[in-house]
């Protein structure tokens, strides 16, 4: 065999530690959202509170928005909604899915825990956050004035990760008007 | 039509199917024609549960497989085909969720590469003899006998022709004429 | 104080390591031999103190002494003692240290059974073991150190050890595995030894044998027990899923069986050197990589332990300096220790050959299937899945071509081989694979598919032939029953490795195609006629544990009418993990099993239950272990062998001196 041949599972294997290490710092765990840069799903659902029928026509409503699934049933939507209704407070729109759940239970929670949402849709079924790609909640979608899913983000939002969504949605109002 | 003639492919290839049959919660799940139930446990078992470590939807316990198992079953029921219903779940859960993933130039690589290298090794097998019996026949024009290595103090295997006679006559073996018996 | 004499131990070790890592290499660059006989008694001072170490680490476990955080994380008062010690390897920093323990123990049993070994093969061999135990050592004292405390404030109790692993798997798997895995390193240690000195003898192949092939027997056995395990525990019936990790130890054993047929030839022949050292560099290298995809967080696996960038790194360094080092060393030094000798076309070593290749090509696919979602993920920033489809589609039909020439290869001749010959030989054997394959489904009374027919021919082939040869072989001048004595347990092991695979195929495939799952709902006193069998439902009942409390369901099995047996599925709610596990009940048998496991409670007092009939299923596991008998059968022979072949020698040199 040829000298050089011999270097060739060496070599073969830089590049295998090259893979490696720069999968170190990748998150296995971290499966962007299918939806990404298409539009909201069709819908037609109702309102927790008047019963009022939504569609995804709601959401191209030349806002940036905030989609957020939640349940009475997640322990970590609870820790999360404190932070909901502060940013509520600040002006962001929310606008929530109540994923299989119970009315009665949903609109108790909202009126204890007071209510971050213009509006929730009762997704009982859960049709809605099936068609989303929804694998549990807390989730969060970030989406634009067209109605279009920008970002999916999977856990509760805390003041940690929040500046990261932040300027998502800083970006996009910032481009409005482009396509 | 390249899902379909996966499908072929994976009922050909599989006499030793390597993964798990059974289905959690599989009394949910009956159905009257044996065609659709087969369906059914196929992609049961080709996609994945998108929020496990690791789990295809017959094998999970969590609620988003319970959904997606109930989905499925509808969808088979209805009598959709199983390339519609694997658009169905690519289009909201996207490719994560395909255990054979799709042959597209993202993956050409892993569907063509065994192929290429049980090639390349043939190629490198013959290239390896080849030269093996170049060097032979240089050899054997030179009337040079293929020496045995030096042996540091150890003896060496390879014995001389007459060498190995008179140790086959030693050991008074009536194998002489098979292979040595040990591997 | 005892977790902090453990600690002291652990570090005592790493420093004598060091020093045997060091002063036998410098013994043999300088030829200074004192230095070089150095590397024995160093490693078992390290050896001695790893112990102390691990023994540490038990006492803690079985005194409940949650002080230690490791032991607070992972053990509970309340957990059944042969659990709190198994605890000690159920989590990273234990495994690991276990990983340490063990090769200390082996490199101990390198330093005792070399008495043979030249003093610089094997100070050179100690030295690179001594190596690899610096670079664990660091990486458990530095990144994962078991004996951290919780100090000040002690949990009171500890968090209870995952309830799948509270079990008798737990027990024997992963110190089975980590016995192959950490075997490869003495393969690998010769290797490094030979390039380093730049020799590489026929003599060498002979040491590294018996090594091989014991680290191989491990890897097989913790495999099979990995699989055994899943099945019975999970609750599925599934016995292998294709998961990184599992697919993490599958590599080296792929690598393992070409090694050990690659040194087959290198012994006899003189062949294969240079390939022989790349595939043992390559053998443990999967060992090691094996660690790394398993620890580093880097794939989805439900084995994974929980993952840490820092340490990620830390193993991806080790990884570095080991493989890279190796395989750098490797190319450099190689073209000093290339082979001579020729073979022909049809030759048992181009068979073997074919074996190697054959088993790296499987070997390459399952690692491309298994790294493949980083590289799309890393080129593409896609996320996709590589599974069960994948493997599947390659790894059986190479197996399969593989199977096809177990026998050929077994049969066939050095250097040269007539294929008209080996068919007269064989024949018979085709013969009846096939029949018997065709046969094989009306016997069974099932249905016809030709993946039955093709798969239970071809292990037939692999049986049938293999018994030819035998037969062939021992059918001598002498007689039948002399010519069996004659032959050596080598050719024994062999004959019985090559069976194992076989009825490993078997099982593999019956088990495929003639499970028979039941899932139905019954309330008590319901009924199921399934597989034969009649299953009354008798109705569930809570029964407590030691630290769980279960739903215990009764089903009683009868067999044409009469009673045979009562199984107790059982579903497990432990209270301090506060998970749930089933417990599947299984009636066991040769032929096959009976699977009963409860699902999820319905209305009123009815519940799902799953009832699984799995034919012929324990053969999958019988035949791995046909294969370690067989290895450990081959590995017995090796010393006779030596010492016989100093009387031959002797002799041969007698006689030539004699007709001079």
């Amino acid at each position: 065999m040829k000298r050089w041949t011999l270097f060739i599972p060496f070599v073969v294997f830089v590049l295998l530690g090259l893979l490696l290490w720069r999968g170190l710092y990748l998150n296995p765990k971290h499966v962007p959202s299918a939806l990404l840069d298409k539009p909201f799903p069709a819908f037609t659902l109702p309102t927790l509170k008047t019963g009022e029928s939504k569609t995804e026509a709601t959401l191209q409503n030349g806002k940036v928005q905030l989609v957020n699934v939640w349940g009475t049933w997640c322990i970590s939507c609870r820790v999360e909604h404190p932070f909901l209704v502060e940013l509520a407070q600040k002006g962001v729109a929310i606008i929530g899915i109540n994923y299989k759940d119970e009315n009665d239970a949903a609109l108790k929670w909202l009126d204890d825990l007071g209510d971050p949402y213009l509006f929730s849709v009762d997704d009982e079924e859960g049709t809605l956050s099936m068609d989303l790609g929804v694998t549990g909640a807390p989730e969060t979608f970030i989406v634009d004035q067209q109605g279009m899913v920008r970002h999916k983000h999977q856990g509760p939002i805390t003041s940690a990760n929040w500046p990261e969504l932040k300027t998502i949605i800083d970006q996009l109002e910032q481009s409005k008007g482009e396509g | 039509m390249q899902h379909s003639l996966s499908l072929l492919l994976f009922l050909c290839c599989s006499f030793m199917t390597l993964h798990s049959q059974a289905i959690v919660n599989g009394h949910e799940y009956q159905f009257e024609e044996e065609s659709k139930a087969e369906i059914f446990r196929h992609l049961a078992n080709e996609l994945r549960c998108p929020k496990c470590q690791n789990q295809n939807l017959a094998d999970s316990n969590a609620m988003i497989a319970d959904d997606l198992r109930r989905e499925l079953y509808q969808q088979v029921k209805e009598g959709k085909g199983s390339e519609e219903i694997v658009d169905f779940m690519v289009n909201r859960y996207g490719d994560f969720v395909l255990y054979r993933p799709k042959v597209n130039a993202m993956t050409y690589v892993l569907w063509y590469g065994p192929a290429a290298l049980c090639v390349i090794a043939a190629v490198v097998f013959a290239l390896v003899m080849r030269s093996r019996r170049r060097e032979e026949d240089e050899a054997a024009a030179e009337n040079v006998q293929t020496a045995p290595e030096k042996a540091e103090g150890v003896s060496s295997e390879e014995f001389s022709v007459e060498e190995q006679a008179r140790l086959n006559s030693l050991l008074d073996d009536d194998q002489n004429d098979s292979d040595p018996k040990g591997s | 104080m005892i977790p902090e004499y453990g600690h002291f131990a652990l570090i005592l070790a790493l420093v004598l390591a060091a020093l045997q890592a060091v002063i036998p290499l410098v013994g043999t660059a300088t030829g200074k031999v004192q230095w070089m006989l150095m590397a024995r008694p160093l490693s078992w001072g390290q050896f001695a103190f790893l112990l102390i170490s691990f023994a540490a680490l038990t006492i803690s476990f079985v005194n409940d002494d949650f002080s230690v955080a490791y032991v607070a994380n992972n053990s509970n008062s309340l957990l059944p003692v042969q659990y709190k010690v198994s605890a000690v390897w159920g989590s990273h920093e234990g495994s690991l240290l276990l990983w340490i323990v063990l090769l200390g123990a082996w490199t101990f049993a390198v330093s005792i059974f070399s008495k043979r070994l030249p003093t610089d093969v094997l100070a050179r061999a100690l030295a690179v073991m001594g190596m690899i135990s610096v670079g664990f050592m660091l990486f458990t004292l530095f990144t994962s150190n078991p004996f951290e405390r919780v100090l000040p404030n002690v949990p009171t109790d500890g968090a209870d050890l995952n309830p799948l692993l509270q079990d008798f798997g737990l027990i024997v798997h992963p110190p089975m595995l980590y016995m192959g895995y950490v075997g490869f390193s003495v393969a690998f240690a010769f290797a490094i030894a030979a390039l380093l000195s730049g020799r590489l003898d026929a003599a060498w192949a002979r040491w590294s044998r018996p090594w091989t092939t014991m680290a191989w027997v491990f890897l097989t056995l913790g495999i099979s027990l990995g699989s055994w395990w899943a099945y019975y525990e999970l609750g599925w019936g599934g016995w292998w899923f294709w998961d990184p990790v599992e697919n993490a130890s599958f590599l080296p054993w792929l690598v393992g069986t070409a090694l050990i047929h690659s040194l087959a030839v290198t012994e006899k022949r003189g062949a294969f050197k240079s390939w022989t050292l790349l595939l043992a560099i390559f053998a443990f290298s999967l060992s090691l990589l094996g660690t790394f995809l398993v620890r580093s967080g880097v794939l989805n696996s439900v084995h994974a332990f929980a993952s840490d960038p820092d340490r990620g790194l830390f193993i991806l360094a080790l990884l570095i300096i080991c493989i890279g080092g190796s395989l750098l060393l490797y190319a450099v030094k190689a073209p000093n220790v290339v082979a001579k000798a020729s073979f022909n076309w049809i030759s048992k070593e181009s068979f073997l050959l074919l074996n190697n290749v054959l088993l790296v090509v499987t070997c390459a696919t399952v690692l491309l299937g298994t790294l493949y979602p980083l590289v799309a993920d890393f080129f593409y920033q896609q996320k996709i899945s590589v599974g069960a489809p994948f493997f599947n589609q390659f790894f059986v039909p190479l197996m399969s071509v593989l199977m096809l020439f177990i026998s050929i290869g077994m049969v066939a001749r050095w250097k040269q081989t007539d294929l008209k010959w080996v068919g007269q030989q064989l024949w018979p054997a085709a013969l009846v694979s096939v029949v018997f394959g065709f046969v094989f489904p009306l016997i069974y009374g099932v249905e016809y598919t030709w993946q039955i027919v093709f798969g239970v021919a071809l292990s037939s082939w692999v049986i049938s032939s293999t018994m030819l040869d035998v037969y062939n072989k021992a059918n001598g001048k002498s007689g039948f029953i002399a010519g069996l004595q004659k032959l050596k347990p080598s050719y024994y092991g062999m004959v019985l490795g090559h069976l194992g695979v076989a009825v490993t195929a078997i099982g593999i495939t019956i088990v495929s195609n003639y499970t028979e799952e039941n899932d139905v709902r019954l309330s008590p006193g319901d009924v199921v006629e399934a597989s034969g069998y009649r299953f009354v439902f008798d109705g569930v009942q809570k029964v407590p544990g030691p630290n769980y409390i279960a739903d215990q369901g009764a089903i009683r099995v009868f067999d044409d009418g009469e009673y045979y047996t009562t199984l107790f599925p059982e579903k497990r709610h432990y209270k301090v993990a506060q998970n749930m596990m089933t417990e599947a009940d299984i009636d066991p048998g040769l032929f096959r099993d009976l699977y009963v496991a409860l699902g999820e409670p319905l209305e009123g007092d009815a519940w799902a239950v799953r009832i699984h009939y799995k034919p012929y299923v324990r053969w999958l596991w019988l035949g791995s272990l046909f294969m370690a008998a067989g290895g450990i059968l081959a590995v017995s022979d090796r010393r006779y062998r030596l010492k016989v072949k100093q009387k031959l020698t002797n002799k041969a040199e007698a006689a030539e001196g004699a007709t001079a």
